[in-house]
Formats: structure tokens, sequence, C-alpha cells
């Protein structure tokens, strides 16, 4: 159930989901261990000593000001930081206790398991079948031609972009509305069968009622995947996440469930940025 | 509306207005001043050339003497002697004692003629004592009158015909034996020291030989080299090093491209002198800068979301090169490929310089062999001293021109055709 008001605006009393906030259940090990995690740009140091614990099978929001670092931490997770020049990460980062950055860890195994989804969609200049079966063809996943048509298919369907394009698959990704294509964009994720989903903003570039649908579907993956999402929209980080990072000149402030941090948040800084004192 | 009058802006709205017109008018004067001097230069060289595209043809009942070939001899026996006896009998006159008479007529006809029946004599002796009928170009001179670029007004001693032979011209065109036509011979024939036998195929053939062995060359080295510094090389020292010297090369005279093929390929590696393929090698190495910046900018304009979301699906780093971003950079590439060749089609200095200025009459069959190309034959007959190859460079540069704005209407529609897939 998600609730649909006050979308893309940074509401002082943000509206508080009723399923979507609830805590996972305790006791249970954290998917992603970081433990000071400092990333530099050349002479920049963008993350200052990041230790954060995020919980599987449930949707974590990382909000703050722009420059704040979040989306710094949010690409470590699947070293895409390794693509920047310049870019140095120090510190652990485990997921289900491997260290991803342990030299015997292939950037490109990890992100089989680390999926990504980003800010502006980026469907590939192909046609839509093309693009969710690339990442199982690449990895090897599927070799017959029905088992890759069944994987496109239950990977469209838990897209919920299915019933929209299952007549014209052979059409180019990229003539999709923009909402469509980054459900695309999630379906070409979810076809390697990851266990953690990164969402960059992913929709900051959408519309409210295209927002409204990506926020439903990341609700209904929240039971299958660890799902990290980057938002600016703090009414979006309530209405989709169980627990809530906030970030602030490259450190972690404040973390916690939800429905604490827009509620009752301990730190001076996340009660300025939530009731829109900063930011 | 006096509100909008009296505002602070209202008063510097004409001057920003007027400056804007004037720019438009500097821009419209530019353009008109280019398009003349295209028009000037097109024109001049269709009207000096289109005539080298028509021709006129003798036939002539030619009597093969058995006193003048001999049997024992066949190539050694002057055919051209018969052919001017075989006009000055179509015209209805005789030699004379010293043979000014045929020496007049055979500076008429083309000694393709004299070649035609040496042929037919080699293949059927018996044609000897008969009389045949042979048909072939005049001679370029006589052309030249006919199309009424010789004139009889000139003072005789200022052309190169005299009033006796304009006299014989004029007969031999009431009389019906000479024909205008097409002047196949220009799109069949090498090279040749008489103008009316003069084509441009060897010239096309050599050219169409050497950029295949340029393409071959600089296509693939240049495409990898791009690729490599693009999307693999670490972006240091070195490598910026390598990209300034890429960029300096592109402007280098192409000349020196020519003296360092003399050096290198020719007195080092002994490559065969004016062959296509020491040729390729060097336009190869000349259009290899530019080959290497088209690609790369090619590349450059793939935006990156593309590239990151190879990656992040797990897309290795090749993978994400060649699975998605040369795809999408080819009508690019491919379009820098085919001007860099077209630029390459039209060089000529340091073809000159690895000898590939020599008179080739034939067809050129072997990579190599001797063989010239379109630009240094245009150069060979601008040089060349009888008129009628005047006609000849024009006709030539068209044929340049014409393969130039093939080359580039393909880069066209290739970039076209894959840019409106998506």
């Amino acid at each position: 159930m998600v609730v649909k008001v006050n979308m893309q605006t940074s509401a002082p009393t943000p509206v508080v989901g009723t399923h979507a906030n609830q805590a996972p259940p305790a006791g249970e090990p954290a998917k992603i261990t970081a433990r000071d995690v400092n990333v530099y740009y050349g002479a920049n140091h963008a993350l200052k000593s990041v230790s954060l614990d995020i919980p599987g099978k449930s949707v974590t929001a990382f909000i703050g000001p722009s420059g704040c670092g979040k989306s710094t931490f949010l690409r470590c997770i699947n070293r895409m930081n390794d693509t920047i020049p310049g870019c140095r990460v120090e510190g652990r980062i485990g997921l289900d206790g491997d260290d991803i950055y342990d030299p015997s860890i292939d950037p490109v195994s990890l992100r089989a398991r680390v999926g990504m989804v980003f800010q502006k969609p980026n469907p590939f200049p192909k046609s839509i079948y093309d693009n969710v079966a690339y990442g199982p063809r690449i990895h090897g996943l599927e070799t017959s031609k029905t088992g890759l048509d069944d994987l496109v298919e239950a990977s469209l369907k838990r897209a919920g972009l299915w019933g929209e394009v299952h007549d014209r698959l052979k059409a180019p990704g990229t003539g999709l509305s923009g909402g469509q294509q980054q459900r695309l964009v999630i379906a070409r994720a979810i076809a390697v069968n990851p266990e953690v989903i990164l969402m960059d903003e992913p929709c900051s570039a959408l519309d409210p009622i295209a927002t409204a649908r990506i926020e439903e579907l990341i609700d209904d993956l929240a039971s299958q995947f660890c799902i990290v999402i980057v938002t600016h929209s703090m009414a979006q980080a309530a209405r989709v996440s169980q627990q809530t990072a906030f970030f602030h000149l490259g450190s972690l402030v404040e973390t916690g469930p939800t429905g604490m941090i827009f509620t009752n948040p301990k730190d001076g800084r996340t009660q300025d940025y939530i009731t829109g004192r900063t930011g | 509306m006096t509100d909008a009058a009296q505002h602070p802006s209202a008063k510097h709205l004409k001057k920003r207005y007027a400056a804007e017109a004037r720019f438009k008018m500097y821009g419209r004067l530019a353009i008109t001043i280019a398009l003349a001097f295209l028009v000037i230069l097109l024109g001049r060289i269709v009207l000096q050339g289109y005539s080298t595209f028509t021709t006129n043809t003798v036939s002539l009942p030619v009597y093969l003497d058995p006193a003048r070939i001999d049997r024992a001899d066949l190539s050694g026996s002057n055919y051209d002697y018969l052919v001017s006896l075989a006009v000055l009998k179509a015209l209805g006159e005789t030699e004379d004692e010293l043979g000014t008479m045929s020496e007049d007529a055979s500076a008429l006809i083309s000694r393709d003629l004299g070649f035609q029946i040496l042929d037919k004599v080699k293949a059927d002796p018996g044609l000897i004592g008969k009389t045949i009928t042979v048909t072939g170009p005049v001679k370029a001179d006589a052309d030249l009158y006919y199309k009424g670029e010789i004139k009889r007004s000139v003072a005789e001693g200022n052309r190169k015909l005299n009033d006796r032979q304009l006299t014989w011209l004029d007969r031999l065109k009431k009389s019906g034996r000479v024909h205008g036509g097409f002047n196949s011979a220009f799109f069949t024939h090498g090279d040749s020291t008489e103008p009316e036998q003069a084509g441009i195929l060897g010239a096309a053939v050599g050219s169409a030989m050497m950029l295949l062995v340029t393409a071959l060359i600089a296509i693939p080295v240049g495409v990898m080299a791009a690729i490599w510094l693009e999307e693999f090389a670490p972006k240091n020292g070195w490598t910026d090093l390598i990209e300034v010297n890429i960029n300096n090369l592109a402007a280098v005279p192409s000349i020196v491209y020519g003296l360092l093929g003399l050096a290198v390929f020719i007195n080092w590696l002994g490559a065969p002198r004016g062959s296509p393929l020491t040729g390729g090698i060097v336009l190869a190495l000349m259009a290899l800068p530019t080959m290497i910046i088209a690609t790369r900018a090619a590349l450059k304009a793939v935006p990156p979301s593309i590239r990151d979301g190879a990656l992040a699906i797990g897309a290795s780093r090749t993978q994400t090169v060649f699975h998605h971003v040369v795809p999408l950079a080819r009508p690019g590439i491919m379009t820098g490929a085919i001007l860099s060749l077209s630029h390459a089609l039209g060089e000529t200095a340091p073809l000159l310089m690895v000898g590939m200025v020599a008179f080739v009459p034939g067809i050129p069959s072997s990579f190599i062999g001797g063989a010239t190309v379109l630009p240094v034959q245009v150069f060979i007959w601008e040089n060349a001293s009888e008129r009628a190859f005047a006609e000849r460079t024009a006709a030539g540069i068209m044929v340049l021109l014409a393969f130039m704005i093939v080359m580039n209407a393909t880069a066209i529609i290739l970039r076209r055709r894959y840019e409106r897939r998506w």
C-alpha cells in the first residue's frame, strides 16, 4: 500500500505509509555491512568514515542535500566508482560477509549480484527483448531460446511492464515513455536475479504518475530484494522505505527506521533538513 | 504601449535589431561569395571539359596493298601510310613525289586505325590484297577543328592544320565518312601520348586499387587505435603525449608523408616504386590521424549512461565497448572513414614523391606494378603540350569530382540510415 500524496515535494511533515515503514524483523543479519568507508575523488574527501548496516528484503532510503555523498556511497556498493578516474575507496563493505573490495572479488561478477538503476532511464538502443535478455546472455544464465524467452517474460512481469509491451518485444526500448523505460531498466536489472538493487534517484526524471508506478513496483520488489534508494524527495523516502539514512557533507548523520527519522529525529541537522530548514 | 516605449530597454532595442540585421547580411554575403566561386570553378571545368565526352570518328575503305606489307614482318609494316593513302583516295587526291600529301593526310587520322589493320592482318593474313573498312577516331587536332576550337580565321601559320587539311576535313565531313559520337575511348583506355587515344580508366583503376590498400590499412588500425585511446588507455602523461601528436600529425603537410614513403618504404624497405601498394601505404599513414580523430569523436558522442548501464549489469569493459559503444558509434566511424578516404583519393603531392607520376599507358592489373591515379593523371595531362589534353584535363577533374561526390554521398546515406534505426 503506497500513499500517493505530496509526491515530489519536500513536505515538512511527510505522510508516512502504514505498510512501508515496518521495521525488518530484528535479529536478522544485515545484507550489506559498511565499516569506516572513506571515498576520495583525487584530493576531495567525498565520504567520511561511513559505517552502516543495510538489511535484506527491505527498502533503505538515503536522503540528504546535494553533494552530501549519498550517491557516492551507493556507487561504492556495486563498485561503479571503479570506473571514475582518480576515485579511491577505503574501508570495508561486506555483502553477506564477503568484502566486495577484496582483490579476489571481480567487480563484473559483483555487479551481477548488485544491480543498479540510474537517475535517467538508460535502456540500450536495442529491442525491449534484447534489453532484458542482455544480462542473462553475458552471464550465461540461460542458453536456450525458450529459457531466455521465459526469463524475459518473467522479468518484465516482475517489473510490471509485460502488459504494456508483450506484443512489441522487438520494438526499440528507447521508444517507450520515460516511466516505461525506467521499468524496462528495472526489468533488465532483475533479469540477472541480483540480491541487491541500487536505485540512484530513479524517479527524478519522471512525472508524478510514472513515479507512483515505480514506487508501487519498489514496494512489490522489496519482498524479494534488498533495495537501496537515493532520493531527493523526502515524501518518497517516507512512502517507500523502511529504513532511512541521512547524509550531510559526506558524513552519515543519522540512520534508523523511516518512521523514527521523520517523526522523531535525534540529530538537529536531520531535524532541520526534514523540516525544510536546510538542504 | 507608452509604458513599453518608456522602458529603459526601448532605446537599445533599435540598435539590437540593427546589429542582428547587419549580421544576417554579412552571412548572406559570405554565402553568396562562396557560391559564386563554386559556380565559376565548376562552370569553367564543365565548359572546358564537356567536349571530351564526344568525339569524331571516320570510316575508311583501306586497300591492303601486298606491295607495301611485309608478310614476314607484319608488325614492321607501315599501316599508317596505307590509311593516309585511303584518305587521299576518298578525297580524290593523289600522292605527290615528296609525300607531302600523305603526310598532311596522316596528321588527320588517328594511328588507332593503323593498329586496327595490324590486328586484323595478324588474325587473318588472307586479307592482304583486299580492301577492308576500318573505323576509328580522327586525330585530336582534326577533332578540335570539327568542334570549332581550331578556327580557319586564325592565320595559317598559327594553327596546327594548314588550309589544305581544313578543306580536306570539310570534304570528309561532307562525304559522310565522319560521324560525331560518344567518346567511349576516354572511359575505356589508359593514358596515351595521342590525346584522342588517352583515357581515364587506367587512372580510375589505379585510384581504386590504391584506395583499397589505404582502406585495408587505415580503417582497422585507425579504429582500433581510437578505441584503445578512448576506452581503455589510462589517462596519463604518455597518452596525453600520444593524443597531442596524433592531432599534430593530422596537420602535417601531405608531401612530408610522401618523403617518408620515399625514404622508408622505397629506399629502405624496397617497396615497388609507383605502385598502388606503396601509394596506398603512404596515404594510409596520411589518413590515420584523421581516421583516429573521427573515430574518437564518434565514440565520445555515445552517451556515458549507456556505458554505465552496461557496466552496472555486469558487462566487462570489452563487452561494454563492443556490444554497446562501438555499434552506436558506427555511423560516425563510417562517415569518418569515407571522408578520410575521399581526402586520400584527391591527394597528389605524396604520390609524386613515391613515383606514381610516371606515364602508364595500360590499365594497372597488379598492386606492385606501376600505376597512376586520378589526380596525378590530371596533373600529367595539365602539363602535356598537346592542346587537346587541356579539355581532357578538365574532363579528368570531372571524373575525379564524380568519384568524390559518390563517396561523400555514400557517407551521408550510411549516416542517415543508421541514425534513423533507433
